[in-house]
């Protein structure tokens, strides 16, 4: 500890645990905005990924609330969230947002574009997949033109309802920081609209990569188009992020209120190397230059996806340290704005590392899994499958 | 449930017996005590704390609070000439044992006895998602332990610092204003303990505690109005450096 | 008739959501403690656990009611609004038991220094002294009454 703290306030409350938290949901929304680009705006270019976009919205989502359920004090007592929530409390009524997000809109969705490869699938494979694909099904088989005109035109509404349900999904996370008016560092109206850019751009940028990644793996072409497309609603997202962080940095140097000579310090020194290297230069103006660079001057094929890989790479880590500056800063300085605390990661703790990295990585074994009940792409499909463009 | 007249008239007077207690808000163990009647704060007067560390002592047992962790704490300002906004402050161990000899000559020194503030319009009940923490009809924001999901929102809420989460309970803890002893007529721990009487609870709904008079003849302050938490714990004497 | 049954699978999708609420109205109803909302948005139980929390300070007006010598004595001087407890600490197991718990009587060396060692923070009038130089190393009893400590009541020894 340096200077004077509080001295309640020297030992973290929010660990790593809750820096994973807003990053995976914020991979949620972010992946759901670029599916529902493809289905509400007929952006055609994007079509080769929607189904994986759905598919990997859907696997974070399922890991999001693990990272909460290791940090609770009691974690056998969550479920009060949803028997007496509090209704003043944001995180309370998040509860209730995620829930709504997971059925109503993504699980739905998905069920209603595959339902059709679900009945076929459930009449001929055999084996363990096929009580999971009877079950599916709800009893019902009915795929007659009609039928999928219907799932179609209700996939529609339900996607068109989904995309304020994304913004609010994770703009809600941001308001849970947000409405701290005891913290500085995460009180502005702003830290909702920055989460939901932050989280498109980490969310677009992770489709791009699971696209290249899945292709390379199927030994399949990438749609260029598709690829090129991706890139650029990217950048456009990039773009209206850096402005807003931009805006909130300008506005608390311009100001200067009571806080930000303690909050100046402790950018540069403690969150030095997470927040001026890591989410500033490496994770959004290196990507920016980049992607920026592709749509000016003319790339080869091999040299794009080599930029798009880059980008989508650094933009990942990028919005992660953007999660650990918000959500650790804001603990590292006092609310006396007399002094800092430090926080040292422990690895094979409950909080720690390595539970962080295992739940980074089972958002992939769960999309490994869904991709093999619920494949994406028809090439994989057995059986009677009609082959048609919602590829 | 069909009764008769004679069952009705017998029923009666016990369920309006009954029902002034439930009107009133009565907490089970504590009988005669009507939350309706209180409204609890303190005051502090920063002209008479002596930076002894009793009261944290005192809470500290009263309440079995763990070492290291504080529901109140004295901090120690020194502000030299007119530099209000950056005040030298230390809390050794948050006062328990009282403070060393101060290195720094000159200046202004004082010391400041923290505590929960236990806000009228509180911050940290506001974010509880589940109702586990609380202000109660009387005035006094308290936790149930038994409720709590540790989820720490509420730590974050507070604006003084004064929560903290417990190492072995694994929910949130601070301050309850003796809660336990308040609603039995004694006063709290750390007033009980206080040499100077610079501490001293204050039932603000009661016409004869000494508080009326002393905030028409004093100036007095709450920490960080700015943030409009409602405070009610009064600071006699606060300077303006005090964070 | 055809266009009902190209919806009819909504329809299961329907009673799958109302099974579910249901089943979490019914889940709640059973596991709600009873006494939420009693008094607010908060288990009312919760108040009775708080308030039985067992008292460790029994409060000065406890000590008077058996030791109204030692009032007398501290009211008169400058330890008057001193409490009893402050300098003997927590003594409600002794007034539940006075006979078999003996409060011990606290170390002078250290106990009195708490309040009146020297410190530029203290507020000025309060009498504060640098404990060497003031008693050369004897125990502040040796001269002053702590019931009483002021020489002007008559508080030296």
């Amino acid at each position: 500890m340096d200077g004077f703290m509080y001295p309640n306030e020297v030992e973290l409350q929010w660990s790593l645990l809750i820096v994973l938290y807003p990053f995976l949901t914020g991979l949620v929304a972010g992946a759901f905005i670029l599916a529902s680009l493809e289905r509400v705006f007929r952006v055609d270019a994007v079509k080769p990924t929607y189904r994986l976009a759905l598919l990997t919205a859907l696997a974070f989502l399922l890991v999001a609330p693990l990272p909460l359920q290791l940090h609770l004090g009691h974690p056998e007592r969550s479920l009060e969230m949803y028997f007496t929530p509090h209704r003043s409390s944001a995180m309370a009524m998040f509860g209730f947002v995620y829930l709504w997000y997971l059925m109503a809109v993504l699980v739905l969705e998905i069920w209603l574009d595959y339902r059709q490869d679900i009945v076929l699938l459930a009449q001929s494979t055999k084996g363990w997949k096929r009580p999971i694909y009877r079950l599916l099904t709800l009893g019902s088989y009915n795929i007659s033109p009609g039928a999928l005109r219907v799932d179609d035109r209700v996939g529609w509404i339900i996607t068109l309802i989904g995309i304020p349900s994304a913004f609010l999904l994770h703009g809600y996370v941001g308001f849970i920081f947000g409405s701290i008016k005891a913290n500085p560092w995460w009180s502005t109206p702003l830290m909702p609209v920055v989460f939901i850019f932050s989280a498109m751009v980490s969310g677009i940028a992770l489709v791009l990569l699971m696209y290249m990644v899945t292709s390379f793996f199927r030994r399949t072409t990438i749609d260029m188009r598709c690829l090129d497309t991706i890139a650029k609603y990217l950048l456009y997202a990039f773009i209206i992020d850096f402005t807003l962080e931009m805006l909130d940095l300008i506005h608390r140097i311009y100001e200067s209120d009571e806080s930000f000579r303690s909050l100046d310090f402790m950018v540069h020194t403690r969150l030095f190397l997470s927040q001026i290297l890591l989410q500033i230069i490496l994770g959004t103006l290196v990507p920016i230059g980049l992607l920026g660079v592709t749509q000016v001057v003319k790339f080869t094929e091999p040299a794009r996806k080599r930029i798009y890989a880059v980008s989508g790479i650094l933009t990942m880590v990028g919005i992660f340290a953007m999660r650990w500056n918000v959500v650790i800063g804001g603990q590292l300085f006092s609310k006396s704005f007399l002094g800092y605390t430090s926080y040292k990661v422990d690895f094979v703790t409950r909080e720690g590392l390595l539970p962080t990295v295992i739940l980074l990585l089972l958002p992939f074994v769960i999309l490994y899994v869904l991709i093999k009940i619920l494949p994406p792409w028809h090439e994989e499909n057995i059986g009677t499958l009609q082959v048609d463009s919602s590829d | 449930m069909i009764l008769n007249r004679r069952q009705v008239l017998l029923l009666l007077p016990a369920a309006a017996a009954a029902w002034e207690f439930v009107l009133a808000g009565e907490p089970e163990a504590a009988p005669n005590y009507n939350m309706s009647e209180h409204w609890w704060g303190m005051l502090l007067d920063i002209t008479k704390c002596i930076g002894c560390g009793s009261c944290v002592r005192a809470c500290a047992m009263e309440n079995d609070v763990p070492d290291g962790y504080f529901r109140t704490w004295v901090e120690r300002y020194h502000v030299s000439d007119w530099h209000l906004e950056n005040p030298q402050v230390d809390s050794p161990k948050g006062g328990k044992d009282g403070f060393p000899p101060a290195e720094t000559a000159g200046g202004k020194n004082f010391f400041v006895p923290k505590l929960c503030n236990h806000c009228a319009d509180s911050p940290c009940t506001q974010v509880c998602p589940v109702g586990a923490t609380f202000g109660t009809p009387d005035g006094v924001t308290l936790i149930d332990y038994d409720y709590c999901l540790g989820c720490r929102y509420c730590i974050q809420a507070c604006p003084y610092g004064c929560r903290f989460f417990h190492p072995t309970r694994h929910t949130a803890d601070k301050c309850t204003l003796c809660y336990h002893r308040i609603t039995k007529g004694l006063t709290t721990a750390c007033c009980e303990a206080c040499p100077t009487g610079a501490r001293q609870l204050a039932d603000l709904k009661n016409p004869k505690d000494p508080i009326h008079d002393f905030l028409k003849t004093h100036t007095v302050q709450v920490l960080k109005p700015n943030l409009a938490t409602g405070a009610k714990v009064f600071y006699n004497g606060l300077d303006g450096s005090v964070r | 008739m055809s266009k009902f049954r190209d919806s009819a699978h909504l329809l299961r999708v329907a009673a799958v959501f109302i099974l579910g609420t249901l089943a979490f109205v019914a889940l709640r109803a059973a596991v709600v403690p009873k006494s939420f909302g009693r008094y607010g948005p908060f288990r009312g139980d919760a108040l009775a656990t708080i308030t039985s929390h067992p008292i460790a300070y029994a409060g000065h007006g406890t000590c008077e009611a058996c030791h109204p010598d030692v009032q007398e004595t501290k009211a008169k001087g400058v330890h008057a609004r001193v409490n009893c407890e402050s300098c003997h600490g927590p003594l409600a197991k002794h007034t539940e038991d006075p006979g078999s718990v003996i409060p011990v009587l606290p170390e002078v060396a250290s106990l009195c220094v708490r309040c009146h060692s020297q410190n530029s923070a203290k507020p000025v009038g309060f009498p504060q002294v640098d404990a060497k130089e003031h008693s050369l190393g004897q125990p502040c009893n040796t001269c002053h009454k702590p019931h009483s400590p002021g020489f002007d009541e008559g508080g030296k020894k």
